[in-house]
C-alpha cells in the first residue's frame, strides 16, 4: 500500500477534524446523553433528574407490550431484508439481460429510493385505505373479503412490511445491478458453452460472485428496517391496531414524545444501539467469512 | 489587502451577522407557539393580526410548531435551551405536564401582577373548572371543545329515518343498522376514540374515570374505566363491530375523513370538527348534530372539554409579560370570543360571549354553533365531570386506544382488554407521581 507522506506533522488531523468533530458532536455527544439519561427518571422540563440505577430497563423487560415490540421489530427486519433483497436480485437479474427499452425501466425501478419514507406511507395510505383507498373497492369487486388492517393486526404488519420493501427497493436493486454488470462475461459465456442453463449459471456464478453486494445490503437494510422506518409506522399506522406495528424505534419515540417519559425512552434506544451493534458486528464476524471479494 | 484591514473587514462581516437588526419600530416582540393549522390556523393569524393593529406597543408573532405533540416538545426543548417562547399552547392532556414543570408562570399571578382584570367567574363552568387549581386559572383559557353527535341527514333520509339525531344508544344501533341496510358503508362511527367512546363516555354518565376525583383531589394512581359502565359500553360497540353498525376508523382524528366524504350515518366527534365538516360536506350532503347518546340506566353527567390552553412560559422579561397580559386580556374581550367561537366551532369562553352570540343571531343561522353549549348546559358537573387531570396522559390515551383496537378486532373481551388498559396506565402514573412526589 502506498504511504502518503504529510510535510507538515498536524495536517493529516486538521483534515480529518471536521469529520471527527462532526460524529463526536452529532453521534457520540447524543448516544452518550442516552446512554446517561436512561438510568433516569427525567422530568419533562429536565427540572427532575432522579437516579433509578436500571429501573427503566427492569421496567421494559417486564412489560409484554416492550417484548411484543422486539419480537414484532425482529420479524419485521427478517422480512424487509430477505424478501426485500430477493425480490430486488430477481428484478436486477430481469433488467440486466438485453431488452429493448432498458433504460426506462431501469429508471422507473430506481424511482421508489428517490421518496422518503413518510411521502411513501402516505402513497401507500392512500391505496390500501380501508375505506377510502383503491385497492380495497377494487377488491370488493372481487372477493368479499374485507381488507381492513384498522383491526387485523397481521395485515397491518404485512402492508409497512411492504411499503418497507418497496421503498428500499431501488437502492437494493442499483446496487444489484451494479454488481451483476461488473461480473465479467467471459465467464458466463464459457458456463453456456459447458452446458449450464441461465439458472444454473445464476446460482453457480452470480450470485457467488456477487456476495460482497448482498452482504453490504444486507447489513444496510437490517439498519434501515430497525432504524429508518419510522416516517412509514407514523404515517400509515401508528404502531396500531393494538401494538401490532409498533416497532422498537417507533416505541421509543412515542414514549418520548408524546409520552414524555424521557428515561424510559432513552433506555429503549440504548437497547436498540446496542442490538444494531451486536447486529452488524456480528455479521462482520461471520457473515463476511462466507463473503468472496 | 493588508491583513489588518482584512481583519476588520471580517471582523464587520461577523457583527452583521451576530448583531441583532435594530428594530425599525420600538415594539416588543411576543411569540406564541401554537399547533392549529388549516382554517383554524388562519383564524389564529387573524386573531394575532387583530391585536397588533389594536396597539402599538407589542407584536404577537404566532408560529405553527406542529401537532400538539410536536409543540409541546418544541416548547420543552427551548426552555431547556432558555429560550422559551412567552406563550405556549398546550392540549388537555398535557395539564398536569405543564402545572407539575415549575416552568410556568400562572396566568391568574400574570394578570394580578399586570393589573390587568380578567373576569374570571364569567367564563363558562365546564371550561373553568377543567383548568382552575384551587379556584385559579394557571392557563388561559383559548380553544376549548366538546364531543357532539353529528349525524348525515341524506343517508338518513336513504334509510327511510326520520330528521332526527339518536338520543341514545339504543337509537343509535337500531338506526345505524337501518343505515347500513340501506346500503351505507359505515352506520356509526367516532373520532379521538378514546375521548369520545371512554372518557366522555364515564364522565357524560357520571360515572368515575380516575381516582381523587379523577386526578383533581391528588394525583391519581388508578384508573376506573373497568367498572359496570366502561365494560358495558365497550361490549356494545364490540359487538356493533361484530354485526357491522359500528366501525373503527382509526385514531386520533382519522376517521373525521370518513364522516366528511359522508360515508357515516352517525358519527361521534368534537365540536371543532363542524368548521372542516362545513367546509368540505358543502354542496354534497347536509347533516346535522345531537348531543352525545345515553345509555340507559346510568345517571346524568356532563360532556368534558377537550382542546388546549395558553401557558405563559418562565423566563422573559417584565415589559414582554405586560404585552401577554394585555393580549390576554384583548382575547378574553366579549367581542373576539363571540367572534372566535362562531369562525371555529369552538366553545364561547364567556357566559357574555354567549348572549352577546344569542342576541346576534347567529345561533338561528346556524343552529349546530349551538348544539355544544346547550349540551353541556344540560348535564350536570358532578365531580366525575368536572374533567380528567392524569400525569402523562397522552401515554394514557395511547394505552387505552391500544386496548379499543384489540377488543373491537376480538383480540381481547371488553372485560380483559379495559383491565389490562387499567394496569398500564397504573404503571404510567406510578411513574409520574415518583417524579413529583
Amino acid at each position: 500500500m502506498k504511504r502518503t507522506v504529510f510535510r507538515n506533522p498536524w495536517l493529516p488531523y486538521a483534515l480529518v477534524a471536521p469529520q471527527v468533530a462532526i460524529t463526536v458532536v452529532f453521534f457520540f455527544w447524543p448516544a452518550l446523553d442516552s446512554l446517561r439519561l436512561s438510568l433516569y427518571r427525567a422530568s419533562p422540563f429536565g427540572d427532575r433528574l432522579i437516579f433509578v440505577g436500571l429501573r427503566n430497563f427492569e421496567r421494559l423487560f417486564n412489560d409484554g407490550a416492550y417484548l411484543r415490540s422486539v419480537f414484532t421489530s425482529f420479524v419485521f427486519a427478517f422480512f424487509v431484508t430477505f424478501v426485500g433483497l430477493a425480490v430486488a436480485l430477481l428484478l436486477a437479474s430481469l433488467a440486466n439481460a438485453k431488452i429493448r427499452g432498458l433504460a426506462v425501466y431501469r429508471s422507473l425501478l430506481l424511482w421508489p429510493y428517490g421518496i422518503a419514507p413518510a411521502v411513501a406511507g402516505i402513497i401507500w395510505l392512500f391505496i390500501f385505505h380501508p375505506s377510502a383507498g383503491v385497492l380495497p373497492y377494487v377488491l370488493s369487486f372481487v372477493t368479499s373479503y374485507q381488507f381492513n388492517w384498522f383491526l387485523k393486526g397481521w395485515v397491518a404488519l404485512a402492508l409497512v412490511i411492504a411499503a418497507a420493501i418497496w421503498k428500499q427497493f431501488g437502492y437494493n436493486l442499483a446496487f444489484y445491478l451494479a454488481g451483476l454488470q461488473a461480473i465479467p462475461g467471459s465467464v458466463l459465456e464459457a458456463a453456456s458453452v459447458d452446458g449450464a442453463g441461465p439458472v444454473r449459471r445464476f446460482f453457480a456464478i452470480s450470485f457467488p460472485l456477487l456476495s460482497p453486494v448482498t452482504f453490504f445490503l444486507f447489513t444496510l437494510n437490517m439498519t434501515f428496517a430497525f432504524f429508518d422506518t419510522f416516517g412509514i409506522i407514523h404515517a400509515v399506522t401508528q404502531g396500531g391496531p393494538g401494538d401490532a406495528t409498533s416497532l422498537l424505534v417507533y416505541k421509543a419515540w412515542k414514549d418520548g414524545f408524546e409520552g414524555l417519559q424521557l428515561g424510559l425512552s432513552a433506555a429503549q434506544s440504548v437497547i436498540l444501539m446496542l442490538l444494531v451493534i451486536t447486529l452488524t458486528a456480528f455479521q462482520f464476524r461471520y457473515a463476511e467469512k462466507k463473503v468472496t471479494y | 489587502m493588508s491583513s489588518i484591514t482584512r481583519w476588520s473587514a471580517v471582523a464587520v462581516l461577523v457583527a452583521c451577522v451576530v448583531s441583532v437588526p435594530a428594530p425599525v419600530l420600538a415594539k416588543t416582540d411576543i411569540q406564541w407557539w401554537h399547533a392549529l393549522q388549516l382554517v383554524l390556523g388562519e383564524r389564529v393569524n387573524e386573531i394575532a393580526a387583530k391585536f397588533n393593529a389594536s396597539q402599538n406597543e407589542y407584536e404577537v408573532k404566532p408560529i405553527f410548531k406542529g401537532s400538539y405533540p410536536e409543540t409541546l416538545n418544541a416548547a420543552i426543548a427551548a426552555y431547556r435551551a432558555k429560550q422559551p417562547p412567552h406563550i405556549v399552547q398546550v392540549y388537555e392532556v398535557g395539564t398536569q405536564t405543564m402545572l407539575s414543570s415549575g416552568a410556568v408562570y400562572p396566568v391568574f399571578q400574570l394578570m394580578k401582577d399586570n393589573k390587568l382584570v380578567i373576569d374570571w367567574n364569567d367564563i363558562i363552568p365546564p371550561v373553568k373548572t377543567y383548568y382552575s387549581t384551587g379556584g385559579n386559572l394557571y392557563s388561559m383559557a383559548f380553544n376549548s371543545s366538546t364531543p357532539i353527535l353529528y349525524y348525515n341527514k341524506d343517508l338518513f333520509k336513504k334509510a327511510g329515518l326520520a330528521d332526527k339525531p339518536p338520543a341514545t344508544w339504543d337509537e343509535v344501533e337500531a338506526m345505524a343498522k337501518k343505515i347500513v341496510a340501506a346500503g351505507g358503508k359505515c352506520g356509526a362511527s367516532a373520532a379521538w376514540p378514546s375521548w369520545t367512546l371512554v372518557e366522555n363516555m364515564h364522565t357524560w354518565h357520571d360515572q368515575p374515570f380516575a381516582d381523587h376525583n379523577n386526578g383533581f383531589d391528588g394525583l391519581a394512581t388508578t384508573l376506573r374505566i373497568n367498572g359496570n359502565l366502561g365494560v358495558k359500553s365497550m361490549e356494545m360497540l364490540a359487538r356493533g363491530v361484530k354485526e357491522g353498525w359500528f366501525t373503527y376508523n382509526g385514531r386520533l382524528n382519522k376517521a373525521e375523513a370518513n364522516m366528511a366524504a359522508g360515508e357515516c350515518g352517525i358519527f361521534l366527534s368534537s365540536s371543532a370538527f363542524m368548521g372542516n365538516l362545513a367546509r368540505q360536506a358543502e354542496g354534497k350532503f347536509t347533516w346535522g348534530t345531537g348531543f352525545l347518546p345515553r345509555l340507559a340506566g346510568f345517571p346524568q353527567g356532563n360532556s368534558i372539554i377537550g382542546g388546549a390552553t395558553l401557558w405563559v412560559m418562565k423566563g422573559a422579561k417584565p415589559e414582554e409579560y405586560r404585552g401577554v397580559a394585555q393580549f390576554f386580556k384583548y382575547l378574553a374581550s366579549t367581542e373576539n370570543q363571540a367572534w372566535w367561537a362562531g369562525v371555529t366551532g369552538y366553545l364561547p369562553l364567556t357566559n357574555a360571549a354567549v348572549k352577546a352570540m344569542e342576541s346576534s343571531g347567529i345561533y338561528e343561522k346556524n343552529p349546530n354553533l349551538k348544539t355544544a353549549v346547550s349540551q353541556m348546559n344540560s348535564g350536570k358537573t358532578t365531580p366525575n365531570s368536572q374533567g380528567i387531570r392524569l400525569g402523562n396522559y397522552p401515554s394514557i390515551r395511547d394505552a387505552i386506544e391500544e386496548q379499543m383496537e384489540n377488543i373491537f378486532s376480538g383480540n381481547k373481551t371488553a372485560k380483559q382488554g379495559l383491565d389490562d388498559a387499567v394496569a398500564k396506565a397504573s404503571d404510567i402514573l406510578k411513574e409520574f407521581a415518583a417524579l413529583y412526589k
